[in-house]
């Protein structure tokens, strides 16, 4: 039994579930609502203190964004959390129409991004920012740790509509920041090699970056956790000082970071070499992140030569 | 009161003729198969829609092809005016024939069925948790029955059990290919609703005496309550009812005309 109790603590000091909880605390009209799987989303501990404001709707995503979207007709602030291809996916009409087209201020926040488990097509959210970015009104956010997720919930509430966001569980190292906010963040800084990234990707980044810098390259570095609205001229001004950016993602090519960037330097006549790293247009295999990334060529050893090659793969 | 609601029954029917006229064409047949039910609701005693206090009562409209219905109600009470909700389904029109939420009456986007009963739902839950009055109304169609997000949400009412939820089912058997009952059968309904544990009442949809005291009904009880309304598509106008296909009728000036002939010597009578 003890492992149970310790694995319950673990679950607990999350840091999703620890900012949720704060903002429980700091806000009244926060109501958080559940399509089950509470306990994997780490949202238990905001449940425990504020029981009146926790609607556990049980496994029906469509439902449940429709109640997201009465409470948040009677002036409230919902926030539904559960895996983010059961949310973008199951429920995409609901999202689009109960909450896209007021716009009705609602945050979904997806767990589960991309290849963070091990359940192929699944469970993997691989094109839910995708799906996201696609609906008029909606604020789409790929945090790479828990400041990113700190700002995210900020910026969720002044939205005047949706936001989806993606979560994780476990706790992330911060990325370590030079300058920015949630538009555009600087990392490194850097003249013969460059990075664009979100989420996750952008830890993934860092560490082909450490890889480089100790190999004596100087690496650029640009986090992305807003995929919109997308800060396209920050983006557009960082590539123009590059020959080539790899754009590491934790999603597929189509419709995540790479394919926006692409768009607005397309739309500014930027004409930089632009290399996707992320989940190619197939379902991801099976297995530990290490294990999907090593197969994909988004380790670290992978992305740091993809970053200095000549040319493309 | 009963005598008054059958009049204004009558003239919603009219207004719904008149403004579907603008353009000739429309979802006339649902209007007036629930200008009985829209009557009761909206011209009785006791409930206010309009303003933004937050006790006020809301109606939500499910199914959003029903518009011309509320349409007719907004043109009775003066909360739209008559020209311009006869420019219904023209081009550039705010007056849509399946409008988007934020339109004067409109509190959800319901052309993309079923997405009422939930969002009618959250908005009973959120009046709960503030500690607001006021009575949420759901209007749903019965072709809705076929999707899965309003079981969905009939467990999860019934589970929360809102006792300021009353849901009112426009059975009138009809959908797009067909009558219900040869696309997908539904029946029989009213078990299916007890079974999920809503209080269910099941009434001529249009008896006023029985809608009124329906509501009435609905409105005492302690948990959610669903009125399944027995109607007729086209209700209160022979050609339109007898119509081939009479969910959306598309007709010559003069169709409109006679329909609106008889209506209006029916109210003025």
């Amino acid at each position: 039994m003890k492992a149970t109790m310790d694995t319950q603590a673990d679950l607990r000091r999350a840091p999703f579930g620890a900012l949720l909880t704060e903002l429980g605390e700091r806000r009244d009209d926060v109501v958080v609502l559940a399509a089950d799987l509470a306990r994997y989303v780490d949202i238990l501990d905001y449940a425990d203190r504020h029981p009146d404001r926790f609607l556990q709707m049980g496994m029906s995503e469509q439902n449940t964004v429709g109640v997201a979207s009465g409470l948040a007709k009677t002036g409230h602030l919902p926030v539904v959390v559960t895996y983010g291809v059961f949310l973008t996916r199951r429920a995409y009409d609901q999202v689009a129409m109960a909450l896209a087209t007021g716009p009705t201020r609602v945050l979904l926040v997806g767990f589960m991004p991309g290849i963070t488990t091990p359940f192929r097509a699944t469970h993997q959210a691989i094109d839910d920012v995708a799906l996201m970015r696609a609906l008029p009104h909606m604020q789409v956010i790929d945090p790479a740790d828990a400041v990113d997720m700190a700002a995210g919930l900020e910026a969720a509430a002044e939205h005047e509509g949706p936001t989806y966001m993606r979560a994780f569980r476990g706790v992330q190292e911060p990325l370590e920041r030079i300058e920015g906010d949630l538009d555009a963040t600087l990392l490194a800084e850097g003249s013969e090699a460059a990075f664009v990234s979100t989420g996750l990707g952008s830890q993934w980044a860092a560490a082909a970056r450490a890889e480089l810098e100790r190999s004596g390259v100087s690496v650029a570095h640009l986090h992305v956790p807003r995929l919109k609205p997308l800060a396209a001229d920050a983006l557009a001004e960082f590539c123009a000082g590059h020959d080539h950016v790899v754009c590491v993602e934790n999603h597929t090519r189509a419709g995540g970071l790479f394919e926006a960037i692409a768009a607005a330097l397309a739309e500014r006549g930027v004409g930089v070499r632009l290399t996707h790293a992320g989940i190619p247009d197939s379902w991801p295999p099976s297995g530990g992140q290490d294990h999907i990334r090593e197969v994909l060529g988004l380790d670290a050893t992978a992305l740091a030569r993809l970053a200095t090659a000549k040319e493309d793969r | 009161m009963t005598e008054a609601l059958e009049d204004r029954a009558r003239a919603l029917r009219a207004q719904a003729v008149w403004i579907a006229a603008g353009r000739g064409q429309g979802y006339i047949g649902q209007a007036l198969g629930t200008a009985d039910l829209m009557a009761c609701l909206f011209f009785d005693e006791g409930r206010r829609f309009d303003g933004d206090d937050p006790d006020r009562d809301r109606f939500v409209l499910s199914p959003g092809h029903y518009a011309l219905s509320l349409y007719a109600v907004l043109a009775e009470q003066g909360r739209l005016p008559i020209e311009l909700l006869r420019t219904y389904g023209m081009d550039g029109s705010d007056i849509e024939e399946s409008p988007l939420e934020g339109l004067t009456g409109f509190e959800i986007t319901g052309g993309s069925l079923a997405q009422g009963l939930s969002q009618a739902l959250g908005i009973a839950l959120g009046k709960e948790l503030r500690g607001d009055g006021g009575t949420v109304f759901c209007l749903i169609s019965d072709g809705e029955l076929q999707e899965g997000q309003t079981w969905e949400a009939v467990l999860a009412a019934a589970s929360r059990a809102p006792s300021n939820l009353v849901v009112l089912l426009d059975r009138n058997g009809r959908q797009v290919d067909g009558p219900t009952e040869d696309i997908n059968p539904l029946e029989p309904v009213a078990d299916k609703l007890v079974a999920f544990g809503l209080a269910t009442r099941v009434l001529d949809g249009h008896d006023v005496a029985a809608i009124q005291e329906g509501l009435e009904w609905a409105e005492a009880q302690d948990g959610p309550a669903i009125l399944v309304c027995e109607t007729e598509l086209g209700h209160g106008v022979d050609a339109i009812r007898d119509a081939a296909y009479p969910h959306y009728v598309r007709a010559d000036p003069e169709f409109w005309e006679d329909a609106t002939r008889r209506l209006d010597s029916e109210v003025s009578a």
